[in-house]
């Protein structure tokens, strides 16, 4: 287990530098220059941005600035952004308190949502219950969260004026005060993002389990005289969970991305609005710590779920 | 231009005899074309005493107003004034630095960090127009509680104008010389006679810097300072916390050198987002007391406003939205060069063609039906400050008589409709950036130019592409390789001079200078290059605002250079804010004279 574990992650440095080169590469061959704004203002003359694109490498060949950047990388320095001028890890440890609180709230409220009506839902397929779940979800992952997301501003802000709309990082209350305030922020955002992650979610987990409770050691066990939960519980969700535990797994890592939509939508300063602002002003050093760090959750959230398997089916063993 | 010229002499004796009040000056010469600061100067230059503009304000004691709070649709990144290449960064940052002096709406100097503005009167500005001397405010200090002297202004100028710091106000200091005359004077040299003397040291390029704290960091070590994103300044408010791309919290600074301000104990600035939630959170839920720069289509803004917990104010600067109609020609390559500077388009060329193409835009119509409140149409190129602004252009909306322009030209209707002579078809591309009103603006146009037999074809870029500086896109409005191309440019100084270069035949946009100069529409005049350089050098502020009109008059009577609206600054506030806005300097600029009524 151990040696398959070293084993997996010594295979993913080669691919994490696969990973860097590719999107070095592909960063530096896209148009536009970190710079723009100052092109844009007439009153900084050209010999500004010149020579803050000298100081910063951007004129030396890609190959040295890929070496430069991954030495740098070794060596525990994420460089600086070229917008602001401030350490990388600074600016990604500044919204990753945030990314997870919401993000990582939400994910949490689908799978709290979408495992119980998936299961109770593949229980008695075709039922009111099935019926009634399974049109929801439609409805649910139809529409997208920008739509969802204004909807509910307009509704709970607007209309009715209950919920602020605009998320602030720095809550000015203290003690229970902040806690209401912060749930107060925090229950649109997060019940958008929720609700939809847990509509589809719900149908893979009705499917999965559809497709175990048919089979015959279910039937055995029921013959045995188990009760339902015990069959439901021990018997089919467990096995049913594979497929499903795939899925979240992958799913993980996009916590730590955020949901660019939602957070442009509330003003949420997570890791998806850092990356998109990036990528919008040609921030390389930003993009690539922020993809990067993205493509190694990845792999290691593989890794995760490939160990899970072997904990719910025992058949499944490592070599 | 004599009789202009021996008007404005004869109103400024006026004032200086107390005859004409200052204020109704200043609004005659904004009748006659110059902007409100250099109206302002025009007084001050002909040595009538400044009586110090002042800022009113209605608090009357410090701190008690309770949290201010700004919303922005973009976000600030760092806190440093001569780092701050965008508007959202300069507004934040000029929450904690002072200039020397700011300048208001009517575009007189305010003293901010000085004692007084400097003028002929008081000995501050020198005869021969090359010294400018500034007396500094007592008893001014940092945030840190370092007194503020004459030795934190010329390290300004020092830290700005070395290349290898790499500011962004890099071009207003690296020619001056700035000295210490004693512990709160100082001294500016100019190399050469310099009539808008008051650039350096005011607005947000005069942002003065503490010297114990950003000394080490001068030069190529200028981005480790702590205090890019943590700033020290003299400001009302000082910095409690700071998180780049998302927002700024600030507290009221007890000892701040204005009596009774600030009114506010604390302030918070959020970006992100969108204009359109921005507004809401001002004019529908309050969240916000005050928005930044609401670039929302009016209809949706009255929409907002109706609910009846806001307003919006517009402040006119001289941001203009214009048609340029290409004088080389983009379709045909000389020397390997699209649009060179050496060729002709072949139909702009005539002078008739440019004229119908200006009888055919209905500016009117355009500003009232799409931008509402957000365009001021106008046939001038140079608007504000109003001293500035020409009074011998007008502008006229007639198909009819496109028409017969175009048909005396010699340019026939074919058999499809379309006029052409000599081979050459009136038929042209028309390129903009994506955007909602402009797209709309021109159909409007394109509609009433295939009434008069011109096929428009209408492109639009994508902004990040229109806009950016790359110079391998084709798409560039630098490059400016359509017939005709439309966009807004903006004035960030109340002086022309620089705002007014981009017609100068030095600027032509070529390939030789990566397109990387201003002159986009790489048109051509001898007499608009004289009477600019003349303006460089021209002290005399009447003879001086007569160039600024005849350079307008020259670039706009040449029809190439098509005005159509001065976009003003639309903001959002809530109401019983009472906040002081300037065209001419940041949103921020005078925070502490900020109040909210009971």
């Amino acid at each position: 287990m151990i040696n398959y574990i070293i084993r997996r992650l010594l295979i993913a440095l080669p691919s994490l530098l696969g990973i860097s080169v590719v999107l070095f590469t592909v960063l530096a061959l896209a148009p536009g220059d970190p710079f723009e704004d100052l092109a844009n203002n007439p009153n900084v003359p050209p010999e500004v941005r010149m020579a803050l694109r000298a100081q910063f490498g951007l004129d030396d060949p890609i190959w040295q600035r890929y070496l430069h950047w991954l030495g740098s990388m070794l060596k525990g320095d994420w460089g600086f952004s070229f917008i602001s001028r401030i350490n990388v890890d600074t600016l990604i440890s500044q919204r990753i308190g945030v990314t997870i609180a919401v993000i990582g709230m939400s994910q949490l409220v689908a799978l709290l949502v979408a495992l119980p009506v998936g299961v109770l839902a593949a229980v008695k397929p075709y039922s009111w219950f099935d019926r009634i779940a399974s049109t929801l979800a439609f409805v649910g992952f139809s529409l997208p969260t920008f739509f969802t997301g204004v909807l509910f501003i307009l509704l709970f802000s607007v209309q009715l004026g209950w919920l602020p709309f605009v998320y602030r990082s720095d809550l000015s209350s203290t003690g229970w005060q902040w806690w209401v305030d912060q749930f107060k922020q925090s229950i649109m955002p997060i019940t958008v993002l929720g609700l939809f992650q847990a509509a589809s979610w719900m149908r893979y987990v009705r499917s999965a389990v559809l497709d175990v409770i048919r089979l015959d050691y279910v039937t055995t066990a029921r013959s045995k005289g188990l009760g339902e939960r015990a069959v439901v519980n021990k018997h089919v969700v467990r096995n049913a969970l594979i497929p499903v535990v795939t899925l979240v797994a992958l799913q993980m890592p996009a916590v730590f991305g955020g949901a660019i939509v939602t957070e442009q939508i509330f003003r949420i300063p997570g890791i998806g609005s850092l990356l998109i602002d990036a990528i919008l002003r040609n921030d390389t050093p930003v993009i690539m710590a922020v993809t990067f760090v993205f493509s190694c959750l990845v792999i290691f959230f593989n890794l995760v779920a490939d160990v899970l398997y072997g904990w719910l089916d025992p058949r499944i063993s490592y070599r | 231009m004599d009789k202009h010229e021996r008007h404005i002499r004869q109103l400024i004796d006026e004032v200086r005899d107390g005859q004409l009040p200052r204020r109704g000056f200043i609004a005659q010469m904004v009748g006659l074309g110059l902007t409100a600061p250099m109206a302002g100067m025009l007084l001050m230059h002909a040595g009538v005493a400044n009586a110090q503009a002042t800022i009113p304000y209605k608090g009357t004691k410090r701190g008690g107003g309770g949290t201010l709070k700004l919303i922005y649709w973009q976000t600030a990144v760092h806190l440093n004034p001569h780092f701050a290449g965008g508007t959202k960064d300069q507004d934040a940052s000029r929450i904690f630095y002072e200039p020397l002096a700011g300048w208001d709406s009517d575009g007189n100097l305010v003293p901010a960090l000085a004692a007084e503005i400097p003028s002929k009167e008081n000995g501050g500005v020198g005869a021969d127009g090359k010294t400018v001397t500034w007396k500094l405010k007592k008893g001014v200090t940092w945030h840190d509680g370092k007194p503020f002297t004459a030795d934190d202004v010329v390290f300004t100028a020092q830290y700005a104008g070395d290349p290898a710091t790499s500011t962004v106000t890099v071009a207003t200091y690296k020619d001056i010389k700035v000295e210490k005359v004693d512990s709160h004077t100082v001294k500016v040299t100019y190399p050469k006679p310099t009539p808008f003397w008051a650039e350096a040291l005011t607005g947000i390029v005069g942002c003065i810097l503490p010297k114990h704290v950003f000394e080490v960091f001068m030069g190529a070590k200028s981005r480790e300072a702590a205090a890019n994103t943590k700033p020290v300044g003299t400001g009302p408010y000082k910095i409690v916390d700071f998180k780049p791309g998302d927002s700024l919290v600030a507290e009221a600074n007890m000892a701040y050198h204005v009596p009774n301000q600030p009114f506010f104990d604390r302030l918070e600035v959020k970006g992100g987002g969108d204009a359109l939630s921005a507004a809401r959170a001002v004019l529908q839920t309050t969240e916000y007391d005050v928005a930044w720069n609401l670039a929302v289509e009016d209809e949706l803004l009255k929409r907002l406003e109706a609910a009846g917990k806001g307003r919006m104010e517009f402040y006119a600067g001289s941001d203009i939205e214009f048609v340029s109609l290409n004088v080389t020609d983009p379709w045909k390559e000389v020397d390997g060069e699209r649009a060179s500077a050496k060729s002709k388009h072949p139909a702009f060329t005539d002078k008739a063609v440019r004229e119908a193409m200006s009888l055919l835009i209905d500016r009117k119509n355009i500003g009232e039906q799409v931008y509402g409140r957000g365009a001021v149409v106008t046939s001038n190129f140079l608007n504000n400050p109003p001293r500035y602004r020409s009074p011998n252009t007008k502008y006229e909306f007639s198909i009819d008589k496109a028409n017969q322009v175009l048909e005396a030209g010699g340019w026939k209707k074919g058999a499809d409709g379309i006029r052409a002579k000599d081979g050459v078809k009136l038929k042209f591309v028309f390129q903009t950036s994506v955007s909602g009103p402009r797209q709309k603006c021109q159909a409007i146009i394109k509609d009433a130019c295939t009434k008069a037999g011109i096929d428009l074809e209408l492109k639009s870029v994508v902004a990040a592409v229109f806009f950016g500086s790359d110079a391998a896109n084709p798409d560039t409005y630098q490059k400016f390789w359509s017939d005709i191309q439309m966009f807004t440019t903006t004035m960030g100084s109340p002086d022309p001079q620089f705002f007014m270069e981009q017609f100068v035949t030095e600027q032509l946009s070529q390939k030789a200078n990566k397109w990387s100069s201003r002159n986009l529409a790489r048109w051509s005049n001898a007499e608009y290059d004289a009477a600019h350089k003349a303006s460089q050098t021209e002290f005399d502020p009447v003879k001086r605002a007569a160039l600024f009109v005849k350079m307008n008059d020259l670039v706009v009577n040449d029809k190439h250079i098509i005005p159509l609206f001065a976009r003003p600054r639309p903001y959002g506030v809530v109401n019983k804010m009472k906040p002081v806005f300037s065209a001419w300097d940041n949103t921020t600029w005078a925070l502490g004279y900020w109040t909210r009524d009971a």
